[in-house]
This record gives C-alpha cells, sequence and structure tokens, in this order.
C-alpha cells in the first residue's frame, strides 16, 4: 500500500501553482539489500485534462516533492496527480485549486 | 605605508573572509530550498491519523492526551513544552508525555511503548509521526517551555548543569562542541546552544526531517545521539536527565516563534 | 480477429491504469555517460541558451536532495529533461508540457558528487541547454 500524498494548488495571479509531495523509497541501484524501487512516470491533470507527462528516475530524491505551474486556473478547479512506479504499484491525489 | 600599499593590505583582509561569507550564504540558500520543498508534511499527516488511532487494552485514541494545553489540545502545546504536569509530578517533554498518555490513558505497557521509539527511513516511529503532527500545530507560537514552577527551575538547572558538565570516555560535555563561538564541524556551523540567538533558530526547527537519511528525528533523538557521538553510555528515553537538557534549550530559546517541523541535512 | 474479441481486446487496453499506457525511456534512463543520455532524449547537440533559468544553491550540504528549480522561457517550450553529469546515470527526470501547462518545474534530485547539472529545453522541434555547477560537501554531524 503506498504512503500519504498530499497536495496543494493556489491560484494566483493568472497561473496555478501545484506542490505535490509523495512517499516513496525512490531507491537506487548502488543501495545493496534494497530491490530497485522508484518511481517512473508521473501524471497530472487539470479538471480531467492531462497537462504534465514526466518521466523520472531513481535520481529523484527520497519522498518526491514536486512543484509545478499551470496557465489560467480557478478556484475550484480540479488538479489531479497520479504516479506509477516500476513495479507497478501506483497513488493519486486529487484536490481543488483554492 | 603609502595609502596604495595599505588599501591592497586591507582588500587582502578581506578577501579572505568574504569567501566564507559566500559559502555561508549558499548553504543558507540551501537550507531555505530543502525547507521549501520537505516531505515534512507528508510525517504530519501519518500522525494526524496515529494520534487519532484507537490503541492499547482500553482501545482508546490519545486525542484525550493532555499535552500541558487542556485534553485534546494541540494548537501551540509543543512550544510550551517541557513543562511540569501535577499528575505526573514532573517535568515532562513531548515524547515523555505522549509515552505518560499511552500508558495511561491507553493502558498500554511501557515496555510496549518504548520498544521503538526511533525509527528509520522505510519505518519512521509512532513517536516520530505524532511528533511531526503536534509540533505543526505549534506553528508561529512562541517558544514559552516552562519555567516558573520548582520543578521547572530545577530542571533547567540540572539541564544546565550537564550541558558544560565533562564525562564520558573522551571527557566530553555539550559544551565542546556548543560552548564556542565561530566552531565547525566540517561545513556545518556549530550553535552556541547556551546563547539565546543561537539556540532560538535551532529550538525553532526540531523535530525535523533530515535529508541525509529520509528520516525523521525527534528531540530525545537528538540528544541520544549527541551522547552516542560524545561515547557516552545511552542515556534512557524520557529520562530526567533529556528532560532537564531539553528544558534548559527549551527556555534559552524563549519567545523565538516556533517554525514548525524542520528540515535538515 | 473478430469483432467480438477486438472488442474485448480494446475493453482490457482501456481498463488497464496507467502501468500500460505510460512510456518510460528504459535506454536513455539507463545511460551511463552524460552523451548516451542526450542521445537517447534526442538532444545531442542542444544550442546553449540564456533564457533557460536554473535556480539552484550553489553548495548542498548533502547529496541525497538537491532542489533545482527550472524554467524556461525559450518561446514554444513543450519538454525539459535534467541531466546530471556526474550521476552513474546521468538522466535524471523528463517532463512534457502540454497545452495548458507551463515549462516550469521544482525537483530535489540526488547528486552523486559535485557535478554539472545540465537542463534541456526542448521547443519548436530544436533543443536547446544551460547547465550550472553544484557542490556537494560531506557534513558535519547533523543538526
Amino acid at each position: 500500500m503506498a504512503g500519504p500524498m498530499k497536495m496543494r494548488a493556489t491560484a494566483q495571479g493568472g497561473t496555478t501553482e501545484v506542490r505535490v509531495l509523495m512517499t516513496h523509497p525512490m531507491t537506487t541501484a548502488q543501495m545493496k539489500d534494497q530491490p530497485l524501487h522508484f518511481i517512473q512516470n508521473v501524471v497530472v491533470k487539470q479538471n480531467g485534462k492531462t497537462v504534465i507527462e514526466a518521466e523520472i528516475s531513481q535520481a529523484v530524491s527520497r519522498n518526491p516533492v514536486f512543484s509545478f505551474r499551470l496557465k489560467g486556473g480557478a478556484k475550484g478547479d480540479k488538479i489531479e496527480v497520479s504516479w506509477l512506479d516500476n513495479k507497478g504499484e501506483s497513488n493519486t491525489i486529487e484536490t481543488a485549486v483554492a | 605605508m603609502t595609502r596604495f600599499s595599505a588599501t591592497i593590505v586591507v582588500l587582502g583582509l578581506v578577501a579572505v573572509p568574504a569567501a566564507a561569507q559566500d559559502t555561508r550564504k549558499e548553504i543558507q540558500k540551501y537550507q531555505q530550498m530543502i525547507a521549501e520543498g520537505s516531505p515534512v508534511e507528508l510525517f504530519e499527516l501519518e500522525g494526524e491519523t496515529l494520534w487519532k488511532k484507537p490503541q492499547g487494552p482500553n482501545n482508546v485514541s490519545l486525542e484525550k492526551c493532555d499535552l500541558g494545553q487542556g485534553p485534546g489540545v494541540l494548537k501551540g502545546a509543543y512550544a510550551r513544552l517541557p513543562r511540569y504536569f501535577k499528575d505526573a509530578d514532573r517535568v515532562m517533554d513531548l515524547e515523555t508525555r505522549l509515552l505518560h498518555c499511552m500508558t495511561t490513558l491507553q493502558g498500554r505497557s511501557r515496555d510496549e511503548a518504548t520498544k521503538r521509539v526511533f525509527g528509520n527511513e522505510n519505518q519512521p516511529s509512532e513517536m516520530e509521526y505524532l511528533s511531526a503532527y503536534i509540533a505543526a500545530q505549534s506553528r508561529g507560537v512562541k517558544l514559552a517551555a516552562g519555567n516558573s514552577h520548582p520543578k521547572e527551575k530545577e530542571a533547567y538547572e540540572l539541564g544546565k548543569a550537564l550541558f558544560f558538565y565533562r564525562a564520558g570516555a573522551w571527557d566530553m560535555s555539550c559544551a565542546s562542541c556548543h560552548g564556542e563561538d565561530n566552531k565547525r564541524i566540517r561545513l556545518q556551523d556549530l550553535p552556541v546552544l547556551y546563547k539565546p540567538q543561537s539556540a532560538r533558530p535551532i529550538m525553532a526547527t526540531w523535530p525535523a526531517y533530515r535529508v541525509s537519511n529520509s528520516q525523521f528525528k525527534t528531540m530525545q533523538w537528538r540528544l541520544n545521539d549527541c551522547y552516542r557521538q560524545m561515547r557516552y553510555p545511552e542515556p534512557k528515553f524520557a529520562s530526567e536527565a533529556t528532560n532537564a537538557l531539553n528544558t534548559f534549550l527549551t527556555v534559552t530559546a524563549a519567545g523565538e516563534p516556533y517554525r514548525g517541523p524542520g528540515t535538515k541535512r | 480477429m473478430t469483432r467480438r474479441s477486438l472488442l474485448a481486446f480494446l475493453a482490457l487496453l482501456l481498463a488497464k491504469p496507467l502501468s500500460v499506457l505510460a512510456a518510460w525511456n528504459e535506454q536513455a534512463f539507463g545511460a551511463k555517460t552524460a552523451a548516451d543520455a542526450l542521445k537517447g532524449i534526442d538532444a545531442s547537440a542542444p544550442a546553449p541558451s540564456k533564457d533557460i533559468a536554473i535556480d539552484a544553491p550553489q553548495i548542498a550540504e548533502n547529496g541525497a536532495v538537491v532542489p533545482i528549480e527550472i524554467s524556461s522561457s525559450v518561446p514554444g517550450t513543450t519538454a525539459i529533461a535534467v541531466v546530471i553529469e556526474k550521476n552513474p546515470f546521468p538522466l535524471a527526470a523528463r517532463f512534457e508540457f502540454k497545452e495548458g501547462a507551463l515549462p516550469f518545474v521544482k525537483l530535489n534530485v540526488k547528486m552523486a558528487e559535485t557535478s554539472d547539472v545540465r537542463v534541456v529545453a526542448f521547443a519548436g522541434g530544436k533543443q536547446f541547454t544551460a547547465t550550472r555547477e553544484i557542490k556537494v560537501t560531506i557534513g558535519g554531524c547533523g543538526g
């Protein structure tokens, strides 16, 4: 079971600032005794439409925190962020823009 | 000396400290950026879940635990710890008080509740999660550890004595590292912790997430680890000594607005 | 293929979550040199650009978490990639910005040692780049 995610999306001056926190070990190939386990894909959707698609790697720090910026956006817009890792595990969070 | 050569000398003297200042500034920028992009809130979330989870033989949550501001009152509670608690007749810091609530409210044994007080990156401990959540509820509140009750004053004096007391295999005290200005270990400045202006930013940012090992660490851990580094025997969790030291440090930092769980190297 | 089996196949495809549909450039992420990583993302010879802003500290107290904020004002930027030259696997991440997203990202990366951090911006079929050196230190005790 994936650990918690947290997200905050705020509309300010014509853009929407999205900050998302993900619980994930992001273990690397260098770490002995630990299987390689890291997020590979991140998808950001605004009101159901995909706006950002990311491929990331074990080089991203443990418990990743990302900030993104979307064009426009109003209070109440739905922002959804999902991740998928190399083991096929995934998690998703949806927040309304504040 | 001519004015020309005097200027050269002055510039030469200024050049070296300037480089050190640049390093300090860049490190401050690093510290600021990791704090802004810190996963610390994830620990606060888990802590909230644990606070509300019924546990122990009594099958109750910790929600009625009195951390000094009344049963279940979390706002500003951490900033006012350690303090004297009448029901236990002793000065208690957050973790000591949580242990008290785990045993009295939830009916858990001390052994069970302290079986794993310090966790790791894959499995933080209950104390660590709870500390993150509860400390977060004191964001912006001025540090005001108890300093009026006779036992609080006694704890302060004991903490101060311990701070300067040299012992252990290496004949060190806290003051060996934290008692003199302008000391550092590699690139890390060592704050002089008996001085308010140095203690304040430190006590305002513990407990904290440590990026170097992805672990969330508490004050009980910090004190324990300092003793380990000095090659002392391990202090007991929630002991009078650790509470006294925590009291001394927090009282020294009094008045500083608590910033919330920190993010550190 | 019969219509029924085609429909069944399509239903299966649509029912699958992110896993089937998400691609991951194994070759590029597995590259062990910056040059191979750049080749893997079709950016072998990016043109230096002053329109890529990299905001990061010059010194990282610890290489496990190095904060980097990237913004591209190259017109028509559709993607940004982060390559950490001295990492065992230099390609760290690639972000694709579709209609509605700004070419901006802040992330925390791991750096094995002091290294150049190279950002590649993809715009209008061309590639642009900027780099920033970040020093990684071994810290002290750990307050």
